[in-house]
């Protein structure tokens, strides 16, 4: 197979870090690379060197063996180099052709040329698939079609090898399985994928080759598709063996804890929702995206108050109007968007960990800092934060360590319910370890743990019992005897369950 | 080191961040320039008025600081402090209120006036840009109805309450240095507000939801009255700076008094360290932004009076250049993690 790109002995540095230390890659015509790694691995910084956001320190670039020199993500695409960000680069006020022509708009003497535009689009949609007029407006397509459509303006550009960035992250499992297909299709035709994900699943899947970086170096590469396998992967991530999937015993259930009845959120008023959960109890939502997760735990939290039903936790009823209510009811939210519902990026650590618990650690309205201070320092050892200092804004932590503090924020609370959105998305093995452990202690501590999350594993593992929801009902429930993945999977798609104590 | 001088130092330390360090190095730069260049500069009754005017613009400046820092604006400022100001005197001289009464009236109308924008902002969802541009139209308009375009003045009584703007205590012996009682008004103020923006539960929740509401929110801060406090503080604080304004002045009209006023708040606060994209302000910062427009003002009067008809495109000059400036060092400092190992 011919070798498309090569990068050679990169190195780059950051102040006070280095990044990226002498890392290879090659990229055959037509093949498949995963790129894995634990958070701060290093491979944001290679994909964007390959892609010309960014120029290395040292090291070369080779596309078809000659050496060349981005000096921007233009002479990237110039070569066939496409990057496809985790974040949309897409205007959702436009229809699909006008995105897929972005910039790049046929025009003649300045105006566009709206019938040659939507015709050429049709062209690349259909490449990923997507047999839709190209004057759909974009905002009208799901999110994983949205996707698609950045791939097709990707090709559009002649692009011969798509370097894409935690594709899935947003997807739920039909959508990414339908990526996959195009991915496959694509393969065929001769492109190439650099493919980066935390999802071992997917690489498992799709990838022809799998290279694996570590603190910034090669941590070795699985040249073999018939090699690559799940173990071998986290092993070489994360230099050691991590018993991830091994389950812990189910810690005794006590009295019930929450009680949910005939609860109706607003984005599916049309069905009611009934269940409960018990003290030390972890149960986990599963579900594809859209199916109304998300929106079961805000409504419960009071984030988008409910239409009806009644909510009762530690056998005192509440009406979740505000967060405020929620939180004095004895429920937490480790909200889906730890960037924009969980922190404030821009203020130290201690100060995001005292937030929802300032009260607490005041007098007369006075912020009492040595109280502060005392807490910051209880929740950074207890749950081995990575910070230099509680002073540290949050913004500079790893995705892992933000994600601590947000749990250290309700800590401090000691809540009665702890809702989890997606708790370890986009977090690296070794923190994802560290945070079920910490909330198998919460629920040995007698706390009632609601989880949402669309990695399967997760769901299989953490779970002592897991509600199924469908296009906003909850569509069964499984119990430990009968969790399986493929249980799962048909309860989502809609199919009837099996329903278990 | 006894208790008290250790938090007071940390309480310095905290306040004098790298950010106001350019502007406390630009009010330098531009005092002693004025001061080279005008032997006026120096002379007592110029510094005590100078003082005196930074004390008014200042406390104005802190009340929209509060606003800016909830990642809003209010341009309402000038025409609270023209309502008040025009209100006053023709309340206590034309309608014979009792001087408590009086005062009573026009802080309590600034105050309502600051919950009914924040009223606005938070329940309706209408932009403070425009709720406030919409009150800068409206209370000025309300004053030189009320007045019919008359100038409001005290003639030559209410000196007790006048007092209030225009006295000016010789703490350092006569003909020395005497502070005015704007001054001390001023920074009784600042030290209240430091103290709530900094050591209190709700002035971490203002900065917090400045700087992500969403996450305030979620974390089970009532947003909607921290914001609406923030408004109501603004504008209270308006109108205790219209009231000194023309206690001093002794007289407004009410077709300019307090024009553009809003702006030297707003250009005061910016030039002091506060983001008007919300979550950041030192009252420091401020007290200094304040200080720098009016020496500003100062220094084109005494040196260059040729140049007093310009004088708005050399204040804004001025902090263009300094807020350039500042983004520069800001931009060279977000790179590098705070308490970070070197």
């Amino acid at each position: 197979m011919p070798v498309l790109l090569e990068a050679r002995g990169i190195g780059k540095r950051f102040p006070g870090v280095r990044a990226l230390d002498d890392v290879s890659l090659a990229v055959g015509r037509g093949e498949v690379v995963a790129l894995i790694g634990e958070n701060g691995a290093g491979k944001s910084t290679l994909l964007k060197i390959l892609a010309g956001v960014q120029p290395s320190d040292t090291g070369s670039l080779l596309v078809d063996g000659q050496p060349v020199v981005f000096r921007g993500v233009e002479d990237a695409l110039a070569e066939g180099i496409a990057l496809i960000h985790q974040e949309l680069n897409l205007a959702d006020n436009l229809d699909l052709a006008g995105n897929v022509f972005l910039g790049r708009e046929p025009r003649r003497a300045g105006f566009l040329r709206p019938q040659a535009m939507r015709q050429e689009a049709g062209h690349w949609l259909r490449m990923v698939g997507l047999d839709l007029d190209p004057a759909t407006l974009l905002a009208d397509l799901p999110i994983g079609r949205q996707q698609l459509v950045e791939i097709a303006k990707a090709l559009s550009t002649r692009a011969r090898l798509l370097i894409m960035d935690e594709p899935t992250s947003s997807l739920s499992a039909r959508e990414a399985a339908t990526l996959f297909e195009v991915v496959k299709q694509l393969r065929t035709q001769g492109v190439s994928v650099i493919w980066i994900s935390h999802r071992l699943g997917e690489v498992t899947e799709l990838a022809d080759r799998v290279v694996v970086l570590r603190d910034g170096r090669n941590a070795g590469e699985i040249a073999d598709r018939a090699g690559i396998d799940h173990d071998t992967m986290i092993r070489m991530m994360v230099g050691r063996d991590i018993d991830r999937l091994a389950r812990r015993p189910s810690h005794r259930p006590g009295e019930v804890m929450l009680t949910v009845a005939g609860l109706r959120t607003p984005a599916h008023p049309a069905h009611s929702m009934s269940f409960a959960i018990r003290a030390g109890e972890i149960v986990g939502i599963a579900g594809l995206i859209g199916a109304g997760r998300t929106e079961l735990l805000t409504t419960l939290f009071g984030v988008t108050p409910p239409v009806a039903g009644s909510v009762t936790v530690a056998g005192r009823a509440f009406a979740p109007r505000t967060p405020r209510d929620a939180i004095r009811a004895g429920l937490a939210l480790v909200p889906e968007d730890r960037k924009q519902q969980g922190l404030v990026l821009e203020m130290a650590v201690r100060e995001n960990m005292s937030l929802a618990s300032l009260r607490q650690a005041s007098r007369a309205g006075f912020i009492d800092f040595t109280a502060e201070r005392r807490l910051a320092a209880e929740a950074i050892s207890q749950l081995a934060i990575k910070t230099p200092s509680d002073r540290q804004e949050v913004r500079f932590l790893s995705g892992g360590n933000q994600q601590k503090v947000v749990l250290a924020k309700w800590l401090a609370l000691r809540p009665k319910v702890l809702l989890l959105d997606e708790p370890t998305r986009g977090i690296d093995v070794g923190a994802k370890a560290e945070i079920y452990d910490l909330v198998h202690c919460l629920a040995g501590a007698g706390v009632a743990v609601l989880f949402v999350s669309s990695e399967m594993e997760e769901i299989l593992s953490l779970a002592d019992r897991v509600l199924v929801m469908h296009e906003g009902r909850l569509a069964g429930e499984l119990g430990r005897d009968c969790l399986t993945e493929e249980q799962v999977m048909r309860l989502a798609a809609g199919g009837a369950g099996r329903i278990s104590a | 080191m006894n208790g008290f001088g250790a938090s007071l130092g940390r309480l310095v330390r905290g306040a004098i961040s790298p950010k106001i360090l350019g502007i406390i190095g630009l009010l330098a730069a531009v005092c002693l320039y004025t001061a080279l260049a005008s032997d006026n500069f120096l002379r007592l009754g110029n510094l005590e008025n100078v003082v005196h005017r930074t004390a008014l613009f200042g406390i104005l400046s802190i009340g929209v600081a509060f606003v800016i820092i909830t990642g809003g604006i209010d341009l309402s400022v000038g025409s609270v402090v023209c309502l008040v100001g025009v209100l006053l005197p023709w309340l206590l001289a034309e309608h014979g209120w009792s001087v408590a009464a009086a005062v009573a009236f026009v802080i309590g109308l600034g105050s309502l006036i600051g919950l009914i924008h924040g009223l606005l902002v938070t329940r309706l969802g209408l932009q403070p840009f425009v709720v406030t541009l919409c009150g800068l139209l409206i209370y000025r308009g309300v004053a030189r109805g009320l007045t019919q375009d008359q100038s409001q003045g005290f003639g030559t009584g209410f000196k007790g309450l006048r007092a209030l703007a225009t006295e000016r205590f010789a703490v350092f012996g006569e003909g020395g240095f005497a502070i005015p009682a704007t001054a001390v008004v001023f920074l009784t103020i600042a030290v209240a507000a430091a103290v709530f923006l900094n050591r209190t539960v709700w002035g971490r929740y203002l900065l917090a939801l400045g700087r992500n509401e969403q996450a305030a929110r979620y974390s089970g801060i009532d947003t909607d009255r921290m914001k609406i406090l923030a408004y109501v503080i603004s504008s209270t604080l308006a109108a205790l700076g219209g009231m000194l304004f023309v206690l001093d002045i002794n007289a407004a009209q009410p077709s300019d008094f307090g024009n553009f006023y809003e702006l030297y708040a707003i250009a005061a606060a910016v030039l002091g360290g506060c983001s008007l994209r919300g979550g950041e302000g030192s009252i420091l910062g401020l007290a200094v932004g304040s200080a720098l427009m009016v020496v500003l003002s100062n220094m084109i009067n005494l040196v260059h009076p040729r140049y007093q008809n310009i004088e708005f495109a050399i204040i804004g000059g001025v902090i263009l250049a300094g807020v350039i400036a500042d983004e520069l060092v800001r931009r060279a400092a977000r790179r590098r993690p705070r308490g970070a190992a070197a």
